[in-house]
């Protein structure tokens, strides 16, 4: 069995005539909580969209545990996701909603019962999902993306609309998570927000990696980390400031939009 | 890579099939308002048509004393055959008594008639008529169960339009010699009983016969009637017509005499059904004889009686209206939550995902429709007929195909409309779309069918070929018959196509809208 690992190599896509992947390259490994950031419209999701099959990339590739995601069966026991908590039919019962997603990867409801105990959901999982909260949706959707027990998983946002509390619970459970061996993908615009529970870091910006590694080996600014050598930082958020100043599409005050 | 490669990687597999249409099962199960408007389907279109067939009244009227108007609730008889189909049975006929087996020849040599000029409508008169006859004009030999209306029989005619025909039990025709018959072309024919086989025979001279065919009539009785007959129909343009045989060389085989034979006018009364130009006569000259005659032996194609289509046709409008939207809407609200990348990261194989959303929507409403359709026929049987309506005959075959017929339709067309939801994925350009293409045809077309307008305008008839809405053809229950002379358009009540052809269009519409949405899946982002 292949390693739990994401290979993503040499992504390429442009949306009408802004480029949004330009030769993207990454690894996550397994065992390891890894932190994927940069600003708003550096590439995060697409990037994500590419590894789930969603979006067709025009060159480069990207494998999930060795294999084109598109040709996993039932993806969701070997890949979890969430790409948007809010996506669901606001009719529909979280619970239900948990129930259709199962069967499409052959699991029944005792399952679905198991999940939304370990998010904490019990007692609102059969009220309609268009009730919930930003941070129920978002414990809904992580209880959707550990539903078929994957060794990969792949979060876009999960702290998103989450109370201290939440935070603190999620940043937990994906540890937990990585501990078991399974290789963790978290993307925020916010750094502070993976402070303290990123082993390795992936900082991208005009859809490309600007540098990766370990938390240490970036913030000791040591060779090992791929990508442009930086000087030491005192934490993440100076790190991640310098590596994408002039990277931003958007920032107040003096500066301008970067030239393209 | 290209997306195509990739998304066709994983090919059809029917355990991920199970499990997706198990996924897009409980996807509609579990949301409220699909459950309750696929129920809505059913029950409107089971109440629409109980107010339909409520609403539909038949009554006859006629002059009373004073001149004003009577009328009553009831409607033309018309009898029923040995199939159990409505058949027209009304001629002239000179004969008598055919105990056992036996044979009758007799010469044709002339037939010749009039035709009324008075418009359709009005009251034919043979005070205002022209030469000519009907295409299906009918003089010949008859062997007839009895007299009374719907009786088995056989007989060897000669036609204006289609030569001789050997005919027996109104739907059955078989061709003989071709040619007008007239004094310089005569026709001799000859029927033959023996036992409950009846043999047909024609011939030039009377002397070189060709056999046309046989039939084995079971409840023909020991005491059949025999003896020649004429009658005439309406033309194709619906006016009244009386045609004249002339016959001689009328001979029974073994010496037994035709003197004592009499002339009957069969079935007068269900001329009100159809028009003739009276109930025929007949007289002897020389040693043969002249009768006349006008009505019909045929399936009674212009009866004009009622089918399920007649209640059906408006509560389907009103069904297909509601399945349209919600089968639209299964797939728009998936684009418009941002659904759909959960669906496609669930079941990457986006064929896969598409073909189990077809199955569950086109099955809820084939569920909905033939369920309703099951409890609508007979409700609206029992309606109209107790309303004085006449219902044609119809047997559990034809109910069945017209039941699942409107099950078929609901399906299909909620197949159509999720494809082209898939392809547009806006929910308000989707359901205008779906609208106009299959709901605005069909509520067009129902009028003409019902109104009985001679005149449909032509694009109309096209759009019920070519167009999803061919597939109301699967509800036309009204007979047609090759050898009666009628108008089977739509205004007739008449679907351009057989409804196993308005199926197969309906099906290409439902199929390629499919391929369409299925191939830009493959290529285009979720």
């Amino acid at each position: 069995m292949s390693d739990a690992t994401i290979e993503v190599t040499g992504l390429r896509k442009r949306f009408g005539s802004t480029l949004a992947l330009d030769d993207m390259t990454f690894t996550v490994p397994p065992g390891r909580v890894t932190g994927f950031v940069g600003p708003n419209g550096a590439g995060k999701s697409t990037t994500i969209r590419v590894i789930l099959g969603l979006d067709a990339p025009e060159a480069g590739s990207a494998l999930v545990c060795g294999h084109a995601y598109s040709s996993l069966r039932h993806p969701l026991t070997q890949v979890g996701s969430l790409i948007d908590a809010a996506a669901l039919q606001p009719s529909r019962s979280a619970r239900n909603h948990l129930l259709w997603i199962a069967r499409s990867q052959q699991l029944g409801p005792r399952r679905v019962d198991q999940v939304i105990e370990l998010v904490g959901l019990t007692g609102a999982a059969r009220r309609r999902a268009g009730g919930y909260s930003l941070g129920m949706l978002q414990r809904l959707g992580i209880a959707s993306a550990l539903l078929g027990d994957p060794r990969v998983l792949i979060l876009d946002e999960p702290f998103n609309g989450m109370d201290p509390e939440g935070i603190i619970w999620v940043r937990g459970l994906l540890r937990s998570l990585a501990a078991e061996g399974r290789a963790v993908l978290v993307s925020s615009h916010l750094l502070s927000e993976l402070q303290g529970m990123a082993d390795e870091l992936i900082v991208i910006g005009r859809g490309r990696v600007l540098a990766s590694g370990s938390v240490s080996e970036l913030l000791a600014g040591e060779p090992g980390a791929a990508g442009a050598r930086t000087p030491r930082h005192a934490t993440l958020e100076d790190l991640y400031l310098h590596l994408t100043a002039g990277e931003a599409q958007f920032r107040a005050g003096s500066a301008v939009q970067a030239p393209r | 890579m290209s997306a195509a490669t990739t998304h066709a990687r994983a090919g059809l597999r029917s355990g991920d099939f199970v499990a997706a249409l198990r996924a897009e099962w409980t996807k509609f199960r579990t949301v409220r308002g699909w459950v309750i408007g696929i129920a809505l389907t059913a029950a409107l279109l089971v109440l629409f048509a109980y107010l339909t067939a409520n609403g539909m009244h038949s009554g006859t009227c006629t002059s009373g004393p004073g001149g004003s108007p009577v009328c009553g609730s009831g409607h033309p008889f018309v009898p029923t055959g040995p199939g159990g189909e409505a058949v027209a049975d009304s001629y002239y006929l000179v004969g008598g008594t055919l105990s056992g087996d036996g044979t009758l020849t007799a010469r044709l040599t002339g037939l010749s008639g009039v035709t009324a000029s008075g418009p359709a409508n009005a009251a034919p008169s043979m005070q205002q008529t022209q030469p000519g006859l009907a295409g299906w004009s009918k003089a010949g030999i008859i062997v007839t169960a009895g007299t009374r209306p719907g009786a088995e029989y056989a007989a060897v005619l000669a036609t204006p339009g289609h030569g001789i025909r050997f005919q027996y039990d109104y739907s059955y025709d078989t061709a003989g010699l071709a040619g007008a018959t007239s004094a310089r072309t005569p026709r001799w024919l000859r029927l033959t009983r023996s036992g409950n086989t009846l043999s047909a025979y024609d011939s030039r001279d009377g002397r070189r016969w060709l056999r046309i065919g046989a039939v084995r009539l079971r409840r023909l009785p020991g005491s059949a009637r025999i003896g020649l007959f004429v009658t005439s129909p309406e033309t194709l343009a619906g006016r009244a017509t009386m045609a004249t045989g002339v016959f001689d060389h009328v001979t029974l085989s073994d010496g037994r005499q035709t003197r004592a034979w009499h002339g009957q006018a069969v079935g007068e009364r269900q001329t009100s059904f159809y028009s003739t130009l009276g109930s025929g006569s007949f007289r002897r000259a020389g040693g043969g004889l002249v009768i006349s005659g006008s009505g019909d032996i045929a399936p009674a194609v212009t009866a004009d009686g009622d089918t399920p289509a007649s209640f059906l046709l408006q509560p389907l409008v009103v069904a297909l209206l509601v399945i349209v939207v919600l089968a639209a809407l299964c797939a728009t609200t998936e684009y418009r939550r941002g659904l759909i990348r959960t669906t496609f990261a669930a079941i990457p194989n986006r064929t896969t995902a598409l073909l189990a959303k077809a199955v569950v929507i086109g099955g809820a409403a084939f569920v909905a429709g033939a369920a309703a359709a099951a409890i609508a026929i007979p409700l609206g049987d029992h309606l109209m007929t107790a309303n004085g309506n006449y219902m044609l005959p119809s047997d559990a075959a034809t109910d069945a195909r017209v039941i699942l017929g409107v099950g078929v339709l609901l399906a299909l067309s909620a197949v159509a409309a999720l494809a082209l939801g898939t392809i547009i994925r806006t929910t308000a350009g989707t359901v205008t779309t779906a609208i106009i293409v299959f709901v605005l045809p069909v509520v067009l077309a129902v009028p003409n069918v019902q109104a009985g307008s001679s005149s449909t305008a032509s694009w109309l008839e096209s759009l019920l070929r070519i167009g999803p809405a061919a597939g109301l053809a699967m509800l036309g229950a009204l007979p047609r018959s090759a050898v009666v002379s009628y108008r089977y358009t739509l205004g007739n009540g008449y679907f351009p196509l057989a409804p196993g052809l308005g199926l197969t269009v309906l099906a290409a519409w439902a199929l390629v809208l499919t391929l369409v949405a299925a191939a830009l899946l493959r290529r285009r982002d979720a």
